[in-house]
């Protein structure tokens, strides 16, 4: 045989072991697989993102309504404004079309243009108006039919055309075509502080299933180490038991990459079932980048052999046993500091925060490269930890001595399923730190509590009295304010000057003890000053009484006169936009779906503004759920290999077990020795994993500006999990130390 | 016969008078008996007269003042007789077997027969035991040879236990 | 002779599936003397001699050591008894490999109650005792075979048991180490008073006790005690 055709028959032949093992060889292939087919299947999900969101962003640029300057009024022109909802917290894409012309331009997934009074819903909002009647009443228009999916982002997008006949070119906008891109695109790749959260999430969520996989390709290894004895015994040498094991490595690899496809597109069938928002696509979308998924064909298996190989390097399998010599290598320190330290290197830049103008420095990635490395450092060095730890531990009770005694003596097995745990929850907490950070910046607005928060701003022209007797009537509403601003410039700067009652101004700034009569300046001269209005006039209000801070909402957006209406003082006051500042009762339930209902009624371009920010803090909310989801999904994962090196290790020590017995050991002692063997790795683990993760959401939320703080209830629920897990593990092993400590056991072999 | 050669053996380290001689050979070999001053004279009369040591006698005359020598004819003897494997011994025809044979075919119970000699081997070999482990390096040995013996003719009896009723149906017409 | 006896077992029956192990066995130890269970290889002397240290329960039958009825004990009384009262020997692997040689033998005393420490200071006399004393700060797998049987008989002893359980304790040896061990486990013994079981097949070691009962078909042939 050539030496090419051996090694395939040798590769086959360990291939053949995992499957001719019998049922512990079927239990151990089925974990194999089912751990590198998790893993594999979030692997292809994250490969599947990329063309996934490309196409649904290039369907969405095919809709987008740019336009053009100076489009002349033709047969082919439109009216285009924007209607924009919410419903909850969902946004809801709307526009209003109002053909010019005979051949007006039709956007994507839509056949003919909805007349007034129609309108053309997607499919998701259909459902959901179906199944809301509060959303339903929203338009007072007839549904003529849907909007065909390459006019949507994705199966779950909301969104609808509404007919209008009532579109000026001052409210709305004149198209003569769809899909005109302009340079600038006006959404962009996203803030800096979502970019990061993204990076840093993709980091997160990969590496404990890539410390996941390295584990699993390595459960049931002490029953392979005694096959392959056997297969010593019969001649075969060292080399070939090498790759005879790597043939049962890759079996349960390649396995599992069929089950990892195989969940990959359970999961792209739920996704495109249940998803909602942005991460929802059409099956035909969710295509794994080619080069990727050719990437994890291959990677995957190939490092499962490499874990393999590299796990038998500690192992001289020898015909009549097998010899471990982890005891006699001593863990050296030096070179598992060599990651973690570019790690902190990588990350340091990150302490004075982002640089918010310049979302695309490349930051986040050195960001997520900086995590990764140190995720993966604290995977390396949890192993050194652990031993430097129990060597220095002893004494105690017996059961206590017996866990040390054990882990001293091998702490390797203990190690590889904790550095999972560690890894998972450092990542974690980072990851919620983070997303916490995010939290308190974008919601802080929500936290004041005056009167008239929420906000309408008009855009067709409805006298003012319309709208305040159809807010009065709005269930829900308790009192309504007119806002004017008038924009006024000086020196070029630009300034809003906003003439309202004490109670409605005090969104814009904190005014205690205002009253009627006086005038507050949110960076403005502090003298009497002429300002030119937009139509060549000028205006010279009353000289500010005060200078306010700005509220968080309001904050950057430069210049405000806030003036009381007693402060004009009979003035002329020049025609201003109005805005109207509600008063709502937010205890009912239905308030601001009423709120929304009135507003698009009268005008379904207005603007309702809600002053929670409500929809980026639940999408937050959301995440962390997730987060937490998957942090339990992951520690019972990381469980189930424990359990199974926990079962190993009992059954390979089951006749020193039934000599503890024969002497009189209590169970109490052997179970609380297993546990305490469980319990010291994972909470060696679990001080440094928070604090590592500590460390790291300390810096990420320094990195997105947010105040530092320590998330301890993510901290306490990931460890109670992790202590879940560990209890959880002893009480699955106690049934087969009960088993083995049988005396049965006693007998000689 | 081992006792001229160990006689003559004891003479290679130097000559020896005969009282000596006989109290060299109770120390090292006689456990059980020690020589007569008679075997003593009359061995070394035999080898004398076969050449195989001389005397060197002193003044004062006497069988008392005889000293013995040996010559190179003797250490050729010893070094032949020492390298010369011992013939095994064989005992195909045991007393035990016989009785053995002889219960089953007067129809008298064989096992009882078996179980009575093991009893008996054991009680001698818990007397070997007792012994060696109260005496020196010297008993220990010679007791252990006994003990090994013994042993082997244990396991042969525990083997013809377990095969006494195939013995049975080939020895019974 | 029976009521003499510290430890009996009457007409003990067990099988298991098919195969009965005791077919009425019936048994009976005086305190401080070495009884050989003797007998081909499944015969059953394992399996008496798990029931009388109250390992294995009997289907029928009664073991009854000082009086006690070890059958109607629950497990956690029959488990107290073999800390307290009963010591073990096997043919091997009954060291726990992650401890060392001196924690081995202070096991059974720990197991008592007995502090670290004095449980060492009387571990380590036992060791020197049994000429181990050198490889007190070794793991099992760092000494030699008759060295760990050493240290195994140093353990059953430890507690001063009134009955050691010895299950072929040289099995593993060869005939020097054997001897060595026997030796010095039998003086042991006798010095501190302790019963002994010892099960073996070969008439060498059989040979130590001070009488022989013959299992054969889960019945035992015993030997009047005759002195």
């Amino acid at each position: 045989m050539t030496t090419i055709r051996r090694w395939f028959f040798e590769l086959g032949l360990g291939a053949r072991m995992s499957v001719a093992g019998g049922r512990a060889g079927w239990t151990r292939l089925a974990l194999i697989a089912a751990g590198v087919g998790i893993g594999v299947a979030v692997l292809l999900s994250v490969a599947t993102l990329p063309a996934a969101i490309a196409a649904s962003t290039a369907r969405e640029e095919a809709r987008t309504d740019n336009a053009q300057e100076d489009t002349p009024k033709g047969d082919n022109t439109l009216l285009i404004g924007n209607a924009t909802t919410m419903f909850g917290t969902e946004s809801v894409h709307g526009r209003m079309l109002q053909p010019e012309g005979a051949n007006p331009p039709v956007p994507p997934g839509v056949t003919t243009l909805p007349a007034p009074g129609q309108m053309i819903v997607s499919p998701a909002l259909a459902a959901l108006m179906r199944d809301n009647p509060l959303l339903a009443q929203r338009w007072d228009a007839e549904i003529v039919g849907t909007i065909g999916e390459q006019g949507l982002r994705g199966p779950a997008e909301l969104a609808f055309y509404l007919g209008a006949d009532t579109l000026t070119e001052e409210t709305g906008e004149r198209l003569d075509r769809f899909g005109f891109a302009v340079t600038g695109e006006d959404e962009g790749p996203g803030t800096p502080a979502m970019l990061l959260l993204s990076a840093v999430g993709i980091v997160v969520l990969l590496m404990p299933v890539m410390v996941f996989m390295a584990s699993a390709v390595r459960f049931g290894g002490e029953a392979r180490d005694r096959r392959l004895a056997a297969l010593r015994l019969v001649g075969s040498d060292a080399a070939m038991t090498r790759r005879i094991a790597a043939g049962e490595t890759l079996a349960g690899a390649l396995l599992g990459l069929g089950v990892g496809a195989v969940l990959a597109v359970g999961a792209a069938l739920a996704a495109n079932r249940w998803a909602s928002g942005a991460l929802s696509f059409y099956l035909y979308d969710m295509r794994p980048v080619p080069a990727l998924a050719a990437l994890i064909v291959v990677a995957v298996p190939a490092i499962a052999v490499l874990v393999t190989l590299s796990a038998m390097r500690r192992v001289v399998v020898q015909p009549l046993g097998v010899v471990r010599l982890s005891t006699t290598v001593r863990r050296r320190l030096w070179w598992r500091l060599v990651l973690p330290v570019i790690g902190v290197v990588l990350l340091w830049p990150l302490r004075n925060g982002l640089d918010q103008q310049n979302p695309s420095s490349g930051v986040e990635f050195q960001a997520a490269a900086g995590v990764a490395l140190l995720l993966i450092g604290l995977a390396l060095l949890l192993p050194w930890l652990v031993e430097a730890t129990v060597d220095r531990l002893g004494g105690g009770s017996l059961a206590w001595e017996l866990a040390i005694r054990r882990l001293q003596f091998d702490s390797g097995t203990a190690v590889r399923a904790v550095s999972g745990i560690a890894v998972s929850v450092a990542g974690v907490i980072a990851l919620q730190g983070l997303v916490s950070g995010i939290e308190s910046v974008v919601a802080t607005g929500g936290t004041e509590t005056g009167r008239f928060q929420h906000q309408i701003l008009p855009a067709a022209d409805v006298p003012d009295g319309t709208w305040t007797a159809a807010l009065s009537k709005t269930p829900g509403v308790l009192d309504t304010r007119t806002i004017r601003t008038v924009h006024g410039e000086r020196d070029g700067d630009s300034v809003a000057i906003r003439i309202a009652d004490c109670a409605a101004l005090s969104r814009y700034a904190d005014l205690t003890g205002c009253a009627d009569g006086e005038v507050y300046g949110i960076a403005v001269p502090d003298g009497r000053t002429e300002y030119q209005l937009r139509d060549e006039t000028t205006w010279t209000p009353p000289a500010p009484t005060r200078q306010v801070a700005p509220s968080a909402e309001v904050e950057g957006f430069g210049s405000m006169l806030l003036v009381t209406p007693a402060a004009l003082a009979g003035a002329k006051v020049p025609p201003a936009d109005p805005t109207f500042a509600v008063d709502l009762d937010t205890s009912r339930p239905e308030a601001l779906e009423q709120l929304r209902n009135t507003a698009a009624l009268l005008d379904p371009q207005a603007l309702v503004i809600d002053p929670g920010n409500a929809s980026v803090a639940d999408v937050m909310r959301t995440s962390r759920q997730g987060l937490l989801a998957g942090t339990i999904v992951l520690l019972v994962l990381i469980g189930a290999s424990m359990l199974v090196n926990v079962a190993e290790q009992l059954r390979e020590r089951r006749r020193v077990l039934a000599v503890l017995v024969a002497f009189g050991t209590r169970r109490r002692t052997l179970t609380g020795s297993v546990l305490l063997q469980a319990t010291v790795p994972v909470l060696i683990g679990m001080v440094m994993a928070v604090s590592m993760g500590s460390s790291l959401a300390a810096v990420l939320m320094a990195a997105v500006d947010a105040p530092v703080t320590i998330d301890w209830f993510g901290i306490g629920t990931t460890s109670a999990v992790a202590a879940l897990v560990v209890l959880g593990t002893t009480a699955a092993a106690l049934p087969s130390l009960m088993r083995l400590t049988r005396p049965g056991n006693l007998r000689n072999e | 016969m081992s006792v001229s050669f160990a006689l003559l053996g004891l003479l290679e380290n130097g000559p020896r008078h005969g009282y000596d001689l006989k109290r060299t050979y109770d120390d090292t070999f006689g456990r059980d008996r020690s020589l007569h001053y008679g075997q003593v004279y009359s061995t070394m009369a035999r080898l004398l007269k076969n050449g195989h040591v001389e005397v060197e006698s002193e003044p004062g005359d006497g069988p008392d003042r005889k000293r013995y020598a040996i010559t190179d004819a003797g250490i050729t003897d010893v070094a032949e007789w020492i390298a010369r494997p011992e013939k095994p011994e064989l005992y195909l025809q045991s007393t035990l077997y016989t009785k053995v044979v002889l219960a089953l075919l007067t129809g008298r119970d064989a096992a009882e027969v078996l179980d009575s000699q093991r009893a008996e081997h054991l009680r001698l070999m818990r007397e070997l035991t007792r012994r060696k482990s109260a005496g020196d390096l010297a008993d220990e040995l010679i007791c252990d040879h006994a003990l090994f013996h013994l042993e082997a003719d244990l396991r042969w009896l525990e083997l013809t236990a377990a095969r006494l009723d195939r013995l049975a149906a080939q020895v019974k017409p | 002779m029976t009521d003499q006896a510290l430890l009996s077992a009457e007409d003990l029956h067990l099988s298991f599936g098919e195969t009965k192990a005791l077919d009425g066995a019936s048994l009976h130890v005086r305190a401080g003397e070495v009884v050989a269970l003797m007998g081909p290889s499944g015969s059953g002397k394992s399996t008496l001699l798990h029931c009388l240290a109250g390992i294995l329960s009997p289907e029928s039958g009664r073991v009854a050591y000082a009086g006690r009825d070890l059958t109607a004990m629950s497990d956690s009384e029959r488990s107290g008894l073999r800390r307290g009262e009963f010591g073990f020997v096997f043919q091997f692997g009954q060291l726990v490999p992650e401890l060392t040689c001196l924690e081995n033998v202070a096991l059974p005393l720990r197991l008592s109650g007995t502090s670290r420490r004095a449980a060492h200071r009387i571990a380590g006399e036992w060791l020197d005792r049994l000429e181990v004393g050198d490889v007190a700060g070794k793991r099992p797998g760092q000494a030699s075979g008759g060295q760990g049987q050493r240290v195994a008989v140093a353990r059953a002893l430890v507690a001063k048991p009134r009955v050691v359980f010895a299950d072929e304790p040289t099995g593993a040896l060869d005939s020097l180490n054997g001897e060595l061990v026997m030796k010095l486990f039998i003086a042991a013994a006798k010095e501190t008073g302790a019963a002994v079981v010892l099960v073996t097949h070969e008439a060498r070691v059989a040979a130590w006790s001070d009488r022989e009962a013959v299992v054969r078909d889960g019945k035992v042939r015993e030997q009047e005690y005759a002195r």
